[in-house]
């Protein structure tokens, strides 16, 4: 993992004693709330529906277990015993009081952790392959570059006011973990004909009220002139994007009304003005970050675990498990676990003070003491011996953290929704819990397969609804909850944006509307189908017809 | 109105203008302001009158008129206004990198408008040396603002050594002065 | 004391209050008859007049500062057996917390 020097603690401690002075200067009555707003998002502290909320970000979903219990202990002492993971990778904490806060980044950097930039019209949070580091498939470990990016973009003097907030995620592999094209900008890492590592540049992705996938506009860029390309596309952008509507602001709309070819044409004319200047980092600094991403000290064990397989056989819930929330390591011998933050009924993404201790010693016993947040809202322990499987998830499953549902129904992407948030127009978490109680039979899920069901409870899209294989928007017709169903959405390296079903279902109506959609779905699939080749080959009008009967459904299509 | 320049308070003997009738009546010329619009008419008529009489020219450009407009006639201006309509609105932060770092404007780069304490760190990296606020008051306490950070991570065009250098000087790798990284960055 | 209790309403009338966020904690706060902040929506002015409704806004406003609150704003509320009941999903959650638990510190 990355280790703050000297620089970075002094920085980070720099920053808190900044906002200790905002904050001071705000409860005085010295800047007004208009002033104080901007500062206190640039420190990830929002106002919303009840309470203050304070994001803090994982750069890219790495945790120590120490820095886990610093989150245990802060949802423990100044909040209210809990924490909630986001698709950003972030953690917010619900109910922090205002003169509280630069205490909470002063604990907080004593992990080197920050809340820099978590908000904001700026480079927030860049995200990451949550597998990065031990995934099989992987050309070069994204976290890297990652940090780079973490570290250039901190407090960057020139793109802090940019029009619109500003998403950056990074996979280094050809398999997207992190929703690249639905990032402002998305690095796919490939392999030059010399074998060099490079990323393709995708430009313009995001969801919001207007999904759009990010085109390419580079296919290949040299890793050591990542920051000058990054800072060439985040020139043009805050020269040109637009800022006279909210709505259009993003550098989607830009790539969209200039073409992505001529917008392309832009960011190379001013790349070459800058890419042999100072920006990009040596190789020797990259190298000196690299070195912090070293793979721990593995044991050389054979890749064959045989009191594995005894236990699969033997431990039918165990097995299901181990089915759902286990996948290959690179390293013989070792399997990355994912551990649910979806328990039947749950809170998607919640996680009690005890349980966010609890998690940090079983990564200590089991794991190197290293931890993942991934995008679905779950924690993943990334380097598990075969061996110790069985061990950590009777373990998990007393703690309620051992739902044997990776990538099936019920892991369910939620947003806070209207149960906190100030934006939200309708509730989310209420209905992901209805839902996910319709599924609490383990067989069904492991019938139903491979999906994903998102749940954003307005059209900014936090939980990713437009690339769900069945997304939930939650919308508000006269102060009453109304939910609209996308089918067809995806969110790997084939990302798509799903299609509105029809009219959308009140809150009692929504879990049934989705038993049908997948009843529909285990009646049509032909052998080893998933949802989504189902959906992709019979199309829409299967389900609308069930979801609304044959008339409505003719109108409706 | 008050000015900081160079880190102090200071006279403003710039004179702001819209008409070049009002202009003409200036002998000699200046010190002052005209926008772009007055500068692409008059452009010549300026020129001689600062020929014949002596004067002072600066430029004010808003957010959207990109500093390549007037890249060849800056050697003309001894002051350029850059303009924060609102705190929110960050264009001029490129316009001022722009300037300063590609087209090597030297002279007095000012900015005006909603200037806030919490972004004059920004506005000194981006290259600007003079600012343009509401009050006395307000331009105190914004001076206050610029020790917060002893060094920042990404090059710019202030004098300060970034991070990546000074680990490089502490780790005996090639290192690079502040000197170095000042040049190195003019683009 | 709830003082909707004390105003003859008839349903057709538009009644509205006067809500904003505490500076120190951000928690749900309502103007008072005695123009001070409660968060107990019981002790939220009830208003049936639109234009004292929008004087007593740009009023509570104008003091948000002093007072400690932050973003003041009118709201619609019922009167239900007495008690001032927001009207619209956002605003009764404000009232009650969030509808999903973990909470349970909450007052």
């Amino acid at each position: 993992m990355y280790r703050y020097d000297e620089f970075d603690h002094a920085f980070v401690a720099e920053r808190v004693e900044q906002f200790r002075g905002q904050v001071a200067r705000r409860i005085a009555g010295e800047l007004t709330e208009d002033a104080f707003k901007p500062l206190r998002l640039m420190n990830g502290l929002y106002l919303q529906l009840h309470a203050y909320m304070l994001r803090v970000a994982i750069p890219y979903g790495t945790l120590s277990a120490r820095q886990m219990r610093k989150l245990a202990y802060i949802a423990r002492t100044h909040d209210r015993g809990y924490g909630h993971f986001t698709t950003r990778q972030n953690i917010q904490f619900n109910w922090p009081k205002l003169d509280d806060v630069p205490t909470i980044l002063d604990e907080l950097a004593d992990v080197e952790m920050h809340a820099i930039q978590t908000s904001g019209n700026c480079i927030r949070n860049t995200t990451a392959d949550p597998l990065a580091g031990v995934a099989a498939d992987e050309i070069d470990d994204p976290r890297v570059y990652a940090e780079i990016i973490r570290q250039w973009s901190t407090l960057h003097p020139e793109f802090s006011f940019l029009p619109r907030k500003f998403k950056i995620a990074v996979t280094g592999s050809p398999n997207d973990r992190a929703v690249t094209r639905g990032h402002d900008i998305g690095l796919r890492m490939h392999r030059d004909l010399q074998g060099r590592p490079g990323f393709e540049v995708m430009v313009g992705g995001g969801q919001g009220r207007t999904p759009i996938m990010a085109k390419t506009i580079r296919n290949f860029l040299p890793v050591d002139h990542l920051l000058s390309y990054l800072e060439a596309v985040l020139r043009v952008y805050n020269q040109l994007g637009r800022r006279d509507n909210i709505y259009k602001a993003r550098i989607k709309i830009l790539v969209q009304s200039e073409g992505a070819e001529k917008f392309a044409e832009l960011v190379e004319a001013e790349w070459l003005q800058i890419r042999d200047n100072a920006v990009d980092l040596p190789m020797e600094e990259r190298d000196r970050i690299a070195a912090y991403f070293a793979p721990p000290r593995y044991d050389d064990l054979p890749d064959v675990c045989p009191a594995l397989d005894l236990a699969i056989a033997a431990d039918r819930r165990f097995a299901a498990w181990v089915e759902s929330n286990v996948v290959a390591h690179k390293q013989p011998g070792y399997a990355i676990a994912t551990i649910s933050l979806k328990p039947h009924g749950g809170i998607p993404g919640d996680a009690s003070a005890d349980q966010m201790d609890a998690v940090a010693t079983l990564s200590e016993k089991f794991g190197f003491g290293e931890l993942r947040v991934s995008y679905k809202q779950n924690l993943i322990l990334p380097d598990v011996a075969k061996a110790d499987l069985l061990a950590l998830w009777r373990a998990l499953d007393g703690l309620d953290l051992g739902t044997a549902n990776a990538g099936r129904i019920s892991d369910i992407i939620a947003c806070p929704g209207l149960d906190y948030c100030n934006l939200a127009n309708a509730r989310s978490i209420p209905i992901a819990q209805r839902i996910s109680e319709r599924f609490t039979d383990l067989q069904r899920e492991r019938d139903i397969g491979d999906i994903s069901l998102n749940i954003s409870g307005c059209i900014n899209a936090c939980a990713h609804h437009h690339v769900a294989n069945i997304g939930i928007l939650g919308v508000n017709k006269n102060g009453t909850e109304f939910y609209q169903v996308t089918l067809g959405g995806v969110a790997t390296e084939d990302a798509a944006v799903g299609a509105i079903i029809g009219p959308a279902f009140d809150e009692w109506q929504i879990a049934d509307a989705v038993e049908d959609i997948v009843d529909v779905y285990l009646h049509q699939r032909q052998t080893d189908e998933t949802f989504i080749e189902t959906y992709q080959r019979i199309g829409p009008q299967p389900f609308k017809e069930t979801l609304y009967g044959t008339d409505q459904a003719r109108q409706a299509g | 109105m008050a000015l900081i320049k160079h880190g102090k308070l200071a006279d403003n003997i710039w004179h702001d203008t819209d008409e070049f009738a009002e202009l003409q009546a200036l002998a000699p010329l200046g010190p002052v302001i005209v926008d772009l619009d007055i500068w692409r008419q008059h452009r010549d008529e300026i020129l001689a009158q600062i020929a014949r009489i002596g004067g002072r020219i600066g430029l004010r450009l808003t957010p959207g008129q990109t500093p390549d407009l007037v890249a060849a006639d800056l050697d003309h201006f001894e002051l350029i206004e850059l303009q924060f309509a609102k705190f929110t609105d960050g264009r001029a932060y490129s316009q001022a990198r722009l300037l300063r770092g590609r087209h090597g404007f030297k002279s007095e780069l000012r900015a005006s408008g909603d200037i806030l304490r919490d972004q004059l760190t920004f506005m000194l990296r981006c290259g600007f040396d003079s600012f343009l606020v509401a009050t006395d008051h307000q331009a105190e306490a914004i001076l206050e603002a610029v020790e917060e950070f002893a060094h920042w991570y990404q090059p710019a065009l202030d004098q300060g050594a970034t991070i990546p250098a000074l680990r490089r000087r502490i780790h005996g790798a090639a290192g690079a002065s502040t000197a170095d990284c000042a040049a190195a960055w003019a683009y | 004391m709830s003082n909707i209790q004390n105003q003859n309403i008839t349903s057709n009338m538009i009644v509205q209050a006067i809500t904003a966020n505490r500076l120190s904690d951000g928690y749900v706060v309502y103007l008072t008859e005695r123009n001070s902040w409660s968060e107990q929506i019981e002790d939220c002015q009830a208003i049936d007049d639109l234009a004292v409704a929008d004087d007593l806004l740009r009023r509570a406003e104008r003091r948000a500062a002093d007072d400690l609150v932050v973003g003041p704003y009118l709201f619609k509320i019922d009167n239900q057996g007495g008690q001032p009941v927001p009207l619209g999903r956002r605003e009764i959650l404000r009232t009650t917390g969030p509808s999903v638990g973990t909470d349970l510190d909450r007052r």
